[in-house]
């Protein structure tokens, strides 16, 4: 018995010491789809204005986890979640919450673009819109603001009527980051952003993601290795619905803590 | 060398497969064929319908007989039969004729043998005069008087008169319809609506002194309203008297002459003078007609636009009412519902509702719409009119929504796969960005979903275009005295009756008192309707792909 146990137990591989203020704690939640447990008791601490990834294998609950911070998966039948989400120092599970405002302050840009049918323009505008901006003058600007924070502008710029859907790929997934930063949120959440794109357009969409640093926090999904350890300040891994590592990014790369952790990201399995 | 390579490819595959690729080869043609026969069948119905129809409007020579008794026949020649021999009587090759001239000789055909006929000619002069009464006349000019005031006087200086003044004539002739819809029609109007009024003062239950005040003011602008309906009345007496005042002689082939009132002319041609290209002009014209003008002499004669009219504004607004209905409805099915056995057992009743036999949504139409609603509004909104109906009777209105109920399922049916096909990623984006669940469908997810609710209601439409039976009991009528759409207010008259080009091709065909005359018109009107279907579903469908170019390459 030393005197550490009086203080709750911290495990390092678990737990980083971070200074930064936290913008979203996540305490003992677990998940399941019907009968299947899909999370099981992650806590973990996101900090603000860095970017958190997560990493682990296909089937891990990476994108689950994701979808319960905007709460996106209140939506799938059968779906239980226990624990908390503390955002902000509320819980998004509070019953009082308006999970529309929620969502309009956690933004999120899907694995495959979504852009939708409609007007280039149109699609930037449809966050702002919805809150209820209506002014043409206020609008132009937002979308502008908007494309030009998520690098599109030059490239769209003479042709922002014309549909969305006629963009190429990597275009359409920079249309969504717009989209999603014309409501100002505070969380943007990247769900593999970047995997159906060629090198070229994911080193924009990673160059963006550094800009966006200054303002935003951002968790990104991730299944490529260089990209987390190239755009993350701090990595997650998950096992099986686990939480096995978290920590500041160059530590877990250099030196994990856990076997099934370096395993994974020397290529061992997964 | 073929038979070598057969082997060889038999034996890459295994040994079955050249059998199962033969029977793939023999399968493709049967499908293949199966499609011609269709598409052959379609054409075949097109062109037969193009064929009898178009064929009606063209003019062929006048053809004079002479017979074997020294009678004089004159008309087209309609059809020829060889009627085979019988043991009583031999074979007769014999033809039919359109002769015209109903009121000399009480019917339109007449068959003549071939053995009877002495001589036939094609005389130049010989004319065919359009007539408002009693059908085409056929035979040659004589003279025009005025009174007894000889105008012009044989076959060719008639001939000459007769054009120019068939034109003011026409004019004339529009003079008086414009008064009779114009003027008069308004004033009548008022008339009756100066006659509810009091009905209505009559039931109003105000007291007596105030009653008979107005009362008075209401006699008073009556009296004033049918003096000048009176003096309108005696103009048109005398616009009509001017019309008639000339008169044309002229003479049928057997050499009787016969008075016709140049009034009643509505066109006279020459047709053995007139050449291919003069024919053609001829026909197009008539088409025209048949398709812009109203219809005489109990829909034998004229044209048919109320008929066409009516079933274009009956099924606009059968498309007002079917489109907000069944995509309501299919919203409610797909979106919110929680998708369980209750709402599978809906689709299939809604399914099923397209088999029910639409004359028992005539049925219903009658039973709800108009006896239940529609009696219940005019005894709330037109009390002053009953015993007379005004909604509680068959209307334009409760025929479209009756339609609407026989096709709300394809619409239903059609916008629920074009929901389903909206990516659930597509909505997500939207809610992630804050939007309601509402916000969502109505911005995001019916905008994508429209080109398939379009499809589905260019399917409502055309059936609902088709349809004649559930209508003949909901205010489809034979003749309609007033479209549904003129210039009075409120000028969307929804209680008004209406003519149909469905009713039409039956009434016309097979009602008629004189079917043999008009029985090609049901091929022309058959043709007009697929025309305006066509039409229709042209619109829709260009609708669709503007809306499908909009948001190209979207999932639906
Ligand atoms: N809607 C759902 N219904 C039932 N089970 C689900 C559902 N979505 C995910 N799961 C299950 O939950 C587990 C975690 O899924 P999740 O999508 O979070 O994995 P992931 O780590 O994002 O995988 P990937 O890297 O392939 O995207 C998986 O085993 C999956 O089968
Ligand atoms: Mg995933």
């Amino acid at each position: 018995m030393t005197a550490d146990t009086l203080q709750p137990q911290r495990d390092p591989a678990l737990e980083p010491e971070i200074k930064d203020p936290i913008i979203l704690r996540v305490e003992a939640l677990s998940l399941w789809y019907g009968e299947k447990k899909a999370l099981k008791e992650i806590s973990l601490k996101i900090p603000e204005k860095q970017i958190t990834a997560f990493i682990g294998p296909s089937g891990c609950g990476k994108s689950t986890l994701l979808r319960c911070i905007n709460r996106l998966n209140d939506l799938i039948d059968g779906v239980r979640v226990e624990g908390d989400i503390v955002f902000n120092g509320a819980s998004i599970f509070d019953p009082r919450i308006e999970i529309n405002a929620l969502r309009k302050r956690i933004g999120m840009v899907f694995q495959k673009s979504n852009p939708f049918p409609k007007s280039i323009y149109e699609n930037v505008a449809y966050g702002p819109r919805i809150q209820g901006i209506k002014r043409k003058r206020d609008l132009d600007e937002i979308v502008e603001k908007s494309l030009k924070g998520a690098a599109l502008w030059d490239e769209v710029k003479d042709r922002l009527d014309e549909s969305a859907l006629g963009m190429s790929g990597g275009q359409q997934q920079r249309l969504c980051i717009a989209r999603a930063i014309a409501v100002e949120p505070e969380v943007i959440l990247f769900d593999e952003p970047c995997s159906a794109l060629d090198p070229i357009a994911t080193a924009r969409i990673e160059e963006l993601m550094q800009d966006l640093k200054s303002q935003y926090t951002q968790v990104i999904v991730t299944h490529n290795m260089q990209q987390a350890s190239r755009v993350s300040d701090l990595t997650a891994f998950l096992y099986l619905g686990e939480l096995i590592e978290y920590g500041p990014t160059e530590r877990i790369f250099i030196n994990p803590m856990k076997k099934q952790t370096e395993d994974y990201i020397t290529g061992r399995f997964g | 060398m073929q038979n070598d390579e057969k082997t060889s490819h038999a034996s890459l595959y295994g040994g079955d497969r050249g059998w199962s690729e033969r029977f793939g080869h023999a399968f493709t043609w049967l499908c293949g064929g199966a499609l011609a026969l269709n598409v052959l069948l379609v054409l075949g119905i097109l062109s037969l319908l193009a064929w009898k129809g178009f064929g009606y409007f063209w003019q062929e020579d006048l053809v004079e007989f002479t017979l074997k008794d020294g009678s004089k026949v004159l008309g087209e020649v309609w059809e020829e039969e060889i009627v085979a021999a019988t043991p009583e009587h031999p074979a007769v090759d014999r033809l039919r004729l359109k002769i015209g001239n109903r009121d000399v000789n009480g019917l339109d055909f007449v068959w003549i043998d071939r053995a009877d006929v002495v001589s036939r000619r094609e005389p130049k002069d010989v004319v065919l005069l359009e007539r408002l009464e009693w059908g085409n006349f056929h035979g040659y000019l004589r003279e025009i008087r005025r009174g007894d005031q000889v105008l012009a006087q044989g076959s060719e200086a008639v001939w000459q008169q007769l054009g120019p003044l068939l034109a003011t004539k026409e004019a004339e002739r529009e003079e008086i319809h414009a008064l009779e819809k114009g003027a008069i029609g308004a004033i009548n109007y008022e008339i009756e609506k100066l006659r509810l009024a009091a009905r209505r003062l009559e039931i109003s239950g105000l007291p007596a002194a105030e009653r008979e005040r107005r009362q008075a003011e209401i006699d008073k602008t009556l009296q004033e309203r049918e003096a000048e309906f009176q003096q309108l009345a005696d103009r048109l007496f005398q616009m009509r008297e001017a019309l008639t005042a000339e008169t044309l002689v002229a003479a049928t082939a057997s050499g009787e002459t016969k008075e016709i009132p140049v009034g009643g002319i509505v066109s006279a041609i020459r047709p053995d003078d007139l050449g291919v290209l003069g024919k053609l002009a001829l026909q197009g014209k008539r088409i025209r007609q048949f398709v812009v003008d109203d219809p005489r002499e109990s829909n034998t004669e004229g044209g048919i636009f109320p008929a066409i009219f009516g079933t274009v504004m009956m099924v606009f607004l059968m498309a007002f009412a079917v489109a907000p209905l069944g995509v309501v409805a299919a919203v409610y099915l797909r979106e919110y519902a929680k998708q369980g056995l209750l709402v599978r057992l809906v689709r299939i009743a809604v399914n099923n509702l397209a088999g029910v036999p639409s004359i028992v949504f005539g049925v219903f139409g009658l039973g709800f719409f108009v006896y239940l609603i529609g009696g219940s509004l005019d005894k709330l909104l037109y009390p002053e009119a009953l015993p007379t109906p005004t909604f509680g009777t068959g209307g334009i209105l409760w025929a479209a929504l009756t339609l609407a109920l026989l096709t709300v399922p394809v619409v239903i049916v059609a916008t629920e796969e074009g929901l389903a096909a909206v990516p659930r990623i597509v909505r997500e984006g939207s809610l992630a960005l804050g939007a309601t669940k509402f916000e969502t469908i109505r911005k995001v997810v019916l905008p994508a979903a429209a080109p398939g609710i379009l499809t589905g209601m260019i399917l409502a439409m055309a059936r609902a275009a088709g349809e004649v039976a559930p209508l003949m009991i909901v205010g489809m009528v034979k003749l309609a005295p007033t479209l549904p759409l003129d210039g009075r207010p409120p000028f969307l008259h929804l209680e008004r009756k209406f003519m149909h080009l469905g009713f039409h091709i039956f009434d016309v065909g097979f009602q008629s008192p004189n079917i043999e005359a008009t029985t090609p018109l049901v091929f022309a009107t058959a043709l007009l309707l697929i025309t305006v279907v066509t039409l229709m579903n042209l619109l829709a469908i260009g609708l669709r792909n503007h809306l499908r170019r909009k948001y190209a390459g979207s999932a639906v």
